[in-house]
């Protein structure tokens, strides 16, 4: 059955007009994953343009999309290309035909607020004895931890760091406690928008109603979704925005001394999305001792991670040509012992790469706030 | 000067020196005013031009020096028009004149003052795109009209620092003393009857599309450096040497900044597809062996010998693929250029040791300045306004100011001389008038 992908597009609100694009092809050019999988966009977009896409038939290759948006931020037309696959999936939603994975993960946000399936009661666990106010209180800063962020271990630690950093700096921060509630940026980007408008219905006067005057996320997915789809009224900063404007104000003093060669990789939603390339490095640089060093594919052209877009939920059609395996050699050969993230989902697909190439040895994955962290 | 309406042209590049010899030619007296130091504009920096491969500087320089000699011109190079006043067949024009620190009268263009300069070898040549080096004090290039030294403000040490050693290194050692350092910015009224506007172009900056790596890789080059590159004159004598090696795999890339509204350059730029159709043949000519690709997203050959010089080259081994490259990164010593063919479907790494982007021509940055100094509009793409986009093709809202060239949007040089040659006659047409008068 052929469907009208324009008709389609404007029914879900993404006003994508395809008739602009003229098939240049630095869509797929710049897509990540078009050299290890059968995923072409630019395909897409002219297969839905033309009318010549078979109905939502299960395309596999559709669930490879990582949502880095580097096809949006290079069309020259902004046809905003990975919105077609965004609509494909919600078409193959609709139909109920999702890998079982991202289906489950769909089902934990939607009883749990988290797309791991634990109990809610436990999103507050990693907070134990850390002395974090109920955001209910009130507070000037609101933070807000990823569902990652709250309950993968490796994240967690950086959760404390953060927290640990935002007390040393005096920062007046809340935490929704267990009434948070998972973002909701993947669950729209794998398609599933009945599930989207349900969260930010129910969240936007939940988060709006504390009365920050800012929100800082610790993952910039989060980051993104509140600052462009919820339009929350507040300032919607990543934590290391903040952290370098606490730097800036004189209000964060790290007197320790982090004596490593340190590398950063910059999330694709914090960095090509939202074009925040600065303030990470800023952060580091202002870490006493330590020896900061850049690798080759950074900032606009930095290489995914393959962790967004319903990634985390998903192995892909190419397991062995992961981009993260890709990524940890390309930090480990600038000599750097620490790769620097500043999102959950890298740390979690980089710090796997590192295991699974052998490299823990040389080469170890932090995040921003425990490096800040260990120079308090 | 007779005592004939006399014409403004305003930049002496290839449009307003055609210009200003039609005028002149005609019997009318002309002034010709660039802010530059030599005329010559843009197409002095060419090497050879499509679809002829004629050199540029061959069919340019007789021309240049046409300018320089002719009776009915007065050439004011080094000069700015900084106000314009009245109407057609009776404007009051006022030129600024940058103090060059060097008499033109006296300098004899040896260029022993260069030599000597503590600067020599230092500054960097903004007329080789800068991948050379000259002197504080200097030509732009070996054929400049006036063939006259200027000192460099920004760079010459006694203008930015208030010191230079005991003595003038240049002023020791020119023969003629010619160099003088009180010389300051003098104006000057002329009455002209029309204006010609032929201020020319500028190309993108390439970093504002980063994922090409331009200012990251210094084997990445616009295609303005590779004409600087691939020039007999330029600073590798026409060698293309790279870091001192030269390239086995040449990359170019169409459309860089074009056809793209986020950059401010929203339509083609007319002239890339054949100019790096020429560059592939210039490099096919010198490196024999060299593999060279071209991406492209839509070839454009449309003028008198343009697809026929495209088939020639393809026929020089040279690959057109099909697709915009979306990024280049580094693999070992080597570029990698990732793009998708779509004529294949498939996205592909090519390795490269030379990439030239094809970068948008974009209006000058003082368009605007310019457009409130002489009454003009622009279009919405930025260059100056034409009073009807068919039918009065060089003329402007404002009678008696013509437009040439580039500024009125891109061209390549046959059209920015029929143009000019167009501006010409429409601003005699008012000059015949004023006679009447």
């Amino acid at each position: 059955m052929p469907m009208d992908i324009q008709q389609h597009a404007r029914e879900i609100g993404l006003g994508l007009d395809l008739f602009s694009c003229i098939q240049c092809g630095k869509c797929t050019g710049g897509c990540p994953v078009s050299l290890t999988t059968a995923l072409n966009v630019r395909s897409l977009v002219y297969g839905a343009l033309i009318g010549e896409i078979d109905g939502p038939v299960h395309r596999e290759e559709l669930w490879d999309c990582t949502c880095c948006f580097t096809c949006v931020a290079r069309c020259p037309k902004d046809v905003r290309p990975a919105e077609v696959i965004i609509a494909l999936r919600s078409l193959l939603v609709e139909e109920g035909k999702v890998p079982g994975t991202i289906g489950n993960a769909l089902m934990g946000i939607f009883r749990q607020g988290n797309p791991l399936g634990y109990a809610r009661e436990d999103r507050t666990a990693w907070m134990d004895g850390l002395g974090v106010k109920p955001a209910q209180e009130g507070c000037e800063t609101l933070l807000f931890t990823c569902c990652s962020s709250a309950y993968d271990v490796r994240a967690q630690a950086a959760t404390k760091a953060l927290v640990r950093v935002l007390q040393a700096a005096g920062v007046d921060f809340g935490h929704l406690g267990t009434e948070e509630t998972c973002c909701g940026n993947e669950v729209r980007r794998v398609g599933e928008m009945g599930l989207f408008e349900m969260l930010v219905e129910e969240g936007k006067p939940l988060l709006e109603g504390i009365g920050a005057a800012r929100m800082v996320a610790t993952s910039p997915h989060c980051m993104n979704t509140f600052r462009h789809e919820y339009k929350l009224g507040m300032d919607v900063l990543h934590y290391t925005q903040l952290l370098a404007r606490l730097l800036d104000e004189g209000k964060l003093n790290l007197t320790g001394r982090v004596e490593k060669v340190v590398t950063y990789h910059d999330p694709c939603f914090l960095g090509k999305q939202n074009g925040i390339f600065d303030e990470p490095r800023e952060v580091l640089k202002a870490v006493p001792g330590m020896k900061f060093v850049e690798m080759d594919r950074i900032r606009e052209r930095s290489l995914c991670c393959e962790g967004g877009g319903g990634r985390m939920w998903f192995e892909g059609t190419n397991t062995e040509g992961r981009l993260a395996f890709q990524r940890v050699q390309e930090a480990a050969d600038t000599g750097a012992e620490i790769l620097a993230v500043a999102c959950p989902f890298c740390m979690a697909m980089l710090d796997d790469a590192v295991k699974v190439k052998g490299l823990s040895e040389r080469l170890k994955v932090m995040d921003i706030a425990e490096l800040v962290a260990m120079a308090l | 000067m007779t005592q004939k309406p006399a014409a403004l042209v305003i930049g002496a590049g290839i449009a307003g020196i055609q210009a200003a010899l039609d005028i002149a030619d005609a019997g009318f007296p002309v002034y010709l005013v660039e802010r530059e130091p030599s005329v010559g504009g843009r197409m002095a920096q060419l090497d050879k031009t499509f679809p002829t491969l004629d050199c540029s500087s061959c069919i340019l320089t007789p021309k240049m020096v046409s300018v320089g000699q002719h009776p009915n011109i007065e050439l004011l190079t080094y000069s700015e028009v900084v106000a314009v006043e009245g109407e057609a067949g009776g404007f009051r024009v006022t030129i600024k004149k940058k103090p060059r620190y060097v008499e033109e009268e006296i300098c004899r263009g040896c260029g022993l003052c260069a030599e000597a300069c503590r600067m020599h070898g230092r500054v960097v040549d903004v007329f080789n795109q800068g991948l050379g080096k000259r002197a504080a004090i200097y030509v732009p290039f070996p054929q400049a009209v006036p063939l006259v030294y200027t000192v460099d403000p920004t760079a010459c040490l006694y203008l930015t620092r208030g010191v230079c050693g005991k003595t003038f290194k240049c002023q020791d050692a020119c023969p003629t003393g010619a160099i003088n350092f009180e010389q300051k910015e003098r104006f000057t009224e002329v009455d002209v009857a029309a204006v010609i506007v032929a201020t020319g172009f500028d190309l993108i900056d390439p970093r504002t599309k980063p994922e090409f790596g331009y200012g990251v890789y210094p084997n990445v080059i616009t295609g303005l450096e590779f004409e600087r590159l691939s020039s007999a004159s330029g600073p590798t004598s026409g060698k293309i040497v790279l870091n001192g090696k030269e390239p086995r795999d040449a990359v170019f890339i169409h459309c860089v900044g074009s056809r793209d509204p986020h950059t401010g350059a929203p339509y083609c730029s007319r002239i890339c597809c054949m100019y790096t159709a020429k560059h592939a043949h210039l490099v096919r000519d010198k490196l024999p062996n060299a593999r060279i690709t071209v991406f492209y997203i839509d070839m454009r050959a449309f003028g008198k010998g343009y697809e026929e010089f495209y088939d020639r080259v393809k026929e020089e081994r040279v690959i057109y693929r099909r697709g915009e490259p979306s990024e280049v990164y580094r693999r070992g010593d080597r570029l990698v250029v990732r793009a998708e063919d779509s004529l294949l479907g498939r996205t592909v790494e090519v390795e490269a040791d030379l990439v030239v982007l094809a970068t948008a021509v974009v209006p000058r940055a003082d368009t605007p300045a310019v457009a409130k100094l002489l009454g003009l509009s622009l279009s919405p793409d930025g260059f100056f306004l034409e009073a009807h986009p068919k039918y009065r093709p060089v003329e402007t809202a404002r009678p008696g100011v013509f437009l040439a060239g580039c500024c009125q949007g891109p061209k390549d040089i046959p059209d920015t001389v029929a143009q000019a040659k167009a501006a010409a006659a429409s601003a005699l047409v008012v000059l015949h008038q004023a006679i009447a008068k």
